[in-house]
């Protein structure tokens, strides 16, 4: 059974059909990429899958160690705790006027929240929170240095450069030890050399961490070269689905992007 | 029913004068997104100025009650705006773009300033005017219960209709209203699109003060005493009004404004009147847990 | 500027003053036998609007271009610690306030007043400056402490260190009543509702006379003792005064410093706990919710518990705050709580830099100190109160302190 199964997501706003009847699936220790042209709903199917939007038909259930998630019949925030589904943000979302340390700290919220008994082991300072809190600072520092942050730890977020912005949202994200990490644009703004880091990272964190991996990309070339799974959207609608090269041979594909006949024609 | 239909008449010409004043608050808001603490006293000096222009008048002993409104309206409008227009330069403008909290705290210390700066300059006590228009007929006379309408409520109900209408005309159908909806979706484009910013905002507190001394000149014929804490209470209202109808959207000024004075109107006719304030903030409450951006207001899609 | 420009200028700014002064500084409303009178004053005109046309025209002179008003001052940049030792330094002077030859009973009052707002200004901070809540109705809960504890001293005859907890017991559970329903709304629909709810307590306490006695207020409060030793010359039979206590002579500057060092104790705590309470998880999500509340969600921070927990403690510390304040009064009624102490109250958290505990202080004193440097003028304090709010602000929109120190560091080695 697949981690995470969608089926026949639709999402309307207003008289738009954002998401139609879109059904795929996510593999633990997998990549899918989900690829269209800008506003084939990449986003909104995020947006869906971590409660921001409720679908108006449609299941996505989440199958957890034998426990089963519906996705959405949750609030956004459960999703995240609960379900274990992470993600990022195509305009990035840190905390800006915090430190580096803080966001990872913030990411892990509910662990250390429920280590500090909801404050009062904190306040007294129990030996209880205080290894708690070690054990947070050193998964917090473990992924400073896989995404190469270690020295920027006490800096504030904000004051950051763009690309390590990005690699930050994904520590963060990955710090609330999801199951299922939805990377919303990752190289986008990137430079080459960037994104090549940023293809090896995820790959790194597939192979190590053994979750999914969700993908919206525009860049073809870490598309290609790090996906296991594609489905493509166009106008909400999913026309094709498939590894790299069946994708990359599928005419409806290259229609999708390059534009048919039919359509110049009209 | 006769009861009913004066209390909604009383009503209607209360929420006329909050209406207006939340016009002010909800245009400002639409467009700098601060809430314009001061409008309510910009409000109160409106009251004021319409209060001396009828002294004024009044030395001179003029005789057409018509004549005489209009020139207050006028010398009320003209002096008003330069107060708006004069606080939004000193007070708000140098702070546009510094974070969202500083407007708001530089708007208490002018709401502060101004109440004072009137108290010292005209005393504390209430001021009275002698009323100006007279006389009004009964509707339904059943001789029980008539129900009156005075003809300053009628002037009062068919001007706010007018300003209503002129505006939403104003706002839709010209260049200025185009620049003013234009800053409001996106500033700093608008700017790269050739409109001129700091004089589209400028402009926006100009008409809300123009609209805030109609709501004055209004208050002080109808209830024909003015002082220099009126704008606080009225501006508190004014503001839950354009928060009830949806902060950003005129017609829901208006509508918040004639409940906010219909609920009035009502509870003071059948509840303890001390409670009224306590019944309007009740209401915004339920409404706000119900319809969370107001009766009228854009339903708020999160931009992730 | 060259001098046409900067005469245009000083012209156009003149002008605009003339419109400004016309009616209300122009004419004056006399009341007289026969109804209104109006009176001129033309002279104050002409000189107001001299003065502005003087003053543009010297500012305009001396500046280049730039921002409508001479604010340009910049604060030297301190050092990091230089905060920690300020704090330590102002810590110290306020322990030893009262001994020292300052501490003359106005001074100690003047100071317990300047306290209770710094408290406030904690209090409100974690609301305000952590959690990023615009509270405009903050007022309402410093009134709940305050009646709680009148009532319950007065009725029951509560000692004050029992009716502490329960004053601020109860202001956290008006938080969690108000914020329950209304925190999930965004930013400035929040503020217009504590606004409202500010003022539905206090109409309340004004019109439920046989509950808070209405505008009459509630008189005889009991003052504090020193656990159980009373301020008075004169004991009652079998019991002992505090100067009997420590074999000290009867002075009335006794019950002043120990209110002083109680609202001190006071203060402290509210600090102290904030600042722990930053360390702390719960802590970081304020922040963090203030800063992104979409960003908060997605890591599983659920907003409504964050947001209650922030509103909840502020109030907590608004009702302490509250009883302290009733107390030393020994008198309360509704007008002590109108809207201008909730927005005193903001202008301090947001005047002191937000989030900024130091801040707090600075603004504070700032904040109570100029209207009482004023007193003399006390007609014109309420002015130029709000003069010196629009200034501050103006001078420095981020705050006085504006830096904000990290929960945590882990250090630079690589």
């Amino acid at each position: 059974m697949s981690l995470l199964t969608v089926e026949h997501l639709t999402i309307r706003f207003g008289g738009l059909v954002a998401v139609d009847d879109v059904s795929f699936a996510a593999e633990d220790g997998r990549i899918t990429a989900i690829i269209g042209p800008n506003g084939a709903g990449k986003t909104t199917v995020f947006n869906c899958l971590t409660g921001f939007y409720k679908p108006d038909v449609g299941r996505m259930c989440l199958n957890r160690d034998g426990k089963e998630f519906l996705l959405e019949r949750m609030d956004g925030f459960r999703i995240a705790g609960q379900a274990g589904v992470a993600r990022t943000f195509q305009n990035i979302r840190l905390f800006p006027r915090m430190t580096v340390l803080e966001n990872l700290l913030v990411a892990q919220h509910n662990t250390l929240h429920r280590a500090s008994f909801h404050t009062l082991a904190g306040l007294l300072g129990l030996s209880r929170y205080r290894d708690a809190e070690k054990a947070a600072v050193a998964r917090a520092t473990e992924w400073l240095e896989r995404v190469g942050l270690r020295r920027a730890a006490d800096d504030e977020a904000g004051s950051l450069p763009y690309g390590d912005q990005r690699r930050l949202e994904i520590a963060r994200a990955m710090c609330t030890n999801p199951r299922l990490l939805c990377l919303d644009e990752p190289a986008a703004g990137l430079n080459p050399k960037e994104s090549a880091d940023l293809a090896a990272l995820i790959r790194d964190i597939k192979a190590r961490e053994k979750i999914a991996v969700l993908l919206i990309e525009h860049d073809m070339s870490v598309v290609m070269e790090i996906s296991d799974h594609i489905v493509v959207l166009d106008h909400g609608a999913k026309i094709a689905e498939g590894n790299p090269a069946q994708i990359r041979a599928n005419p409806a594909v290259i229609a999708a992007y390059l534009g048919t006949d039919e359509e110049d024609a009209a | 029913m006769e009861y009913f239909l004066q209390q909604l008449i009383n009503g209607l010409t209360l929420g006329a004068i909050y209406g207006l004043i939340a016009i002010g608050y909800t245009m400002v808001y639409g467009i700098v997104g601060m809430i314009n603490f001061a409008h309510g006293e910009i409000y109160m000096i409106g009251a004021f100025v319409s209060l001396v222009a009828f002294t004024i008048l009044g030395t001179f002993a003029f005789a057409s009650p018509v004549l005489a409104i209009l020139i207050v309206l006028i010398a009320a409008i003209i002096f008003t705006s330069v107060y708006g227009w004069t606080v939004e330069r000193i007070a708000y403008r140098p702070l546009r773009g510094s974070f969202r909290l500083a407007p708001l705290i530089s708007a208490i210390g002018v709401s502060i300033f101004l109440q004072n700066y009137v108290h010292l300059l005209q005393g504390a006590k209430m001021k009275p005017l002698q009323p100006i228009v007279t006389g009004g007929f009964v509707m339904t006379g059943d001789g029980s219960f008539p129900v009156r309408i005075t003809y300053l409520q009628i002037g009062i109900i068919v001007a706010t209709v007018v300003l209503m209408a002129g505006f939403t005309l104003l706002i839709h159908k010209t260049k200025l209203g185009r620049a003013q909806r234009a800053c409001e979706q996106d500033r700093k484009m608008a700017a790269l699109l050739g409109v001129n910013v700091d004089r589209t905002i400028s402009i926006t507190f100009v008409m809300g003060a123009a609209l805030a001394a109609v709501a004055g000149l209004i208050f002080t014929l109808y209830y024909g005493a003015v002082d220099f804490f009126i704008g606080f209470l009225a501006g508190l209202k004014a503001f839950t009004a354009a928060v009830l109808g949806g902060i950003g959207s005129l017609p829901g000024a208006m509508l918040g404004g004639l409940l906010i004075g219909l609920i009035e109107a009502f509870w003071s006719a059948h509840f303890p009147i001390a409670y009224k304030d306590v019944a309007v903030f009740g209401i915004l409450v339920v409404v706000l847990i119900f319809r969370p951006t107001g009766l009228l207001g854009r339903p708020d899609v999160e931009k992730v | 500027m060259p001098f046409p420009q900067a005469l245009r200028e000083a012209l156009m700014a003149a002008f605009v003053a003339l419109m400004l002064a016309i009616p209300l500084i122009g004419f004056r409303l006399a009341d007289t036998m026969q109804g209104l009178a109006i009176e001129t004053r033309f002279d104050w005109v002409a000189w107001g609007v001299s003065a502005v046309f003087v003053g543009r025209l010297v500012l305009g002179l001396l500046r280049g271009r730039g921002r409508p008003l001479g604010l340009a001052i910049k604060m030297p940049a301190l050092p990091p610690n230089a905060s920690t030792m300020f704090a330590l330094v102002l810590g110290v002077f306020a322990l030893v306030l009262p001994f020292t030859p300052l501490g003359d009973r106005y001074t100690v009052e003047l100071a317990i007043t300047v306290l209770i707002y710094v408290m406030l200004g904690w209090g409100l901070n974690i609301v305000v400056g952590l959690a990023g809540l615009l509270d405009l109705g903050y007022v309402a809960f410093y009134a709940v402490g305050a009646y709680s504890y009148a009532l319950f001293a007065i009725n029951f005859g509560w000692s004050f260190w029992l009716c502490l907890p329960i004053a601020g017991v109860l202001a956290a559970m008006f938080g969690v009543m108000l914020g329950f329903p209304v925190l999930r709304l965004r930013g400035d629909y929040l503020a217009i509702v504590t606004l409202g709810f500010g003022e539905m307590i206090r109409v309340i306490l004004l019109n439920w006379k046989e509950f808070s006695g209405g505008s009459a207020g509630l008189t005889s409060i009991p003052r504090p003792s020193f656990f159980g030793f009373p301020f008075t010359a004169n004991p009652e039979p079998g019991q002992t005064a505090f100067h009997e206590l420590f074999g000290l002579e009867f002075s009335p500057l006794q019950r002043i410093i120990f209110l002083y060092y109680l609202i001190f104790a006071l203060a402290l705590l509210t600090n102290f706990f904030t600042l722990r309470m930053r360390k702390l998880p719960i802590g970081r999500a304020w922040e963090a919710l203030r800063e992104d509340e979409i960003a908060c969600r997605a890591l599983g921070i659920n907003p409504t518990n964050v947001k209650l927990s922030a509103f909840a403690l502020g109030a907590m510390f608004g009702g302490f705050a509250g009883a302290f304040f009733a107390t030393r009064q020994g008198f309360i009624s509704p007008e002590s709580f109108n809207f201008i102490e909730s927005a005193v109250i903001l202008a301090i958290v947001v005047l002191g830099g937000m989030g900024s505990q130091l801040g707090v202080v600075i603004a504070a004193a700032f904040l109570i100190l100029i209207p009482e440097l004023l007193r003399d003028f006390s007609q014109y304090r309420m002015i130029m109160f709000g003069f010196a709010m629009v200034l501050i602000m103006l001078w420095r929109p981020q705050g006085l302190v504006a830096h904000r120190e990290p929960s945590i560091r882990l250090g630079a080695k690589a």
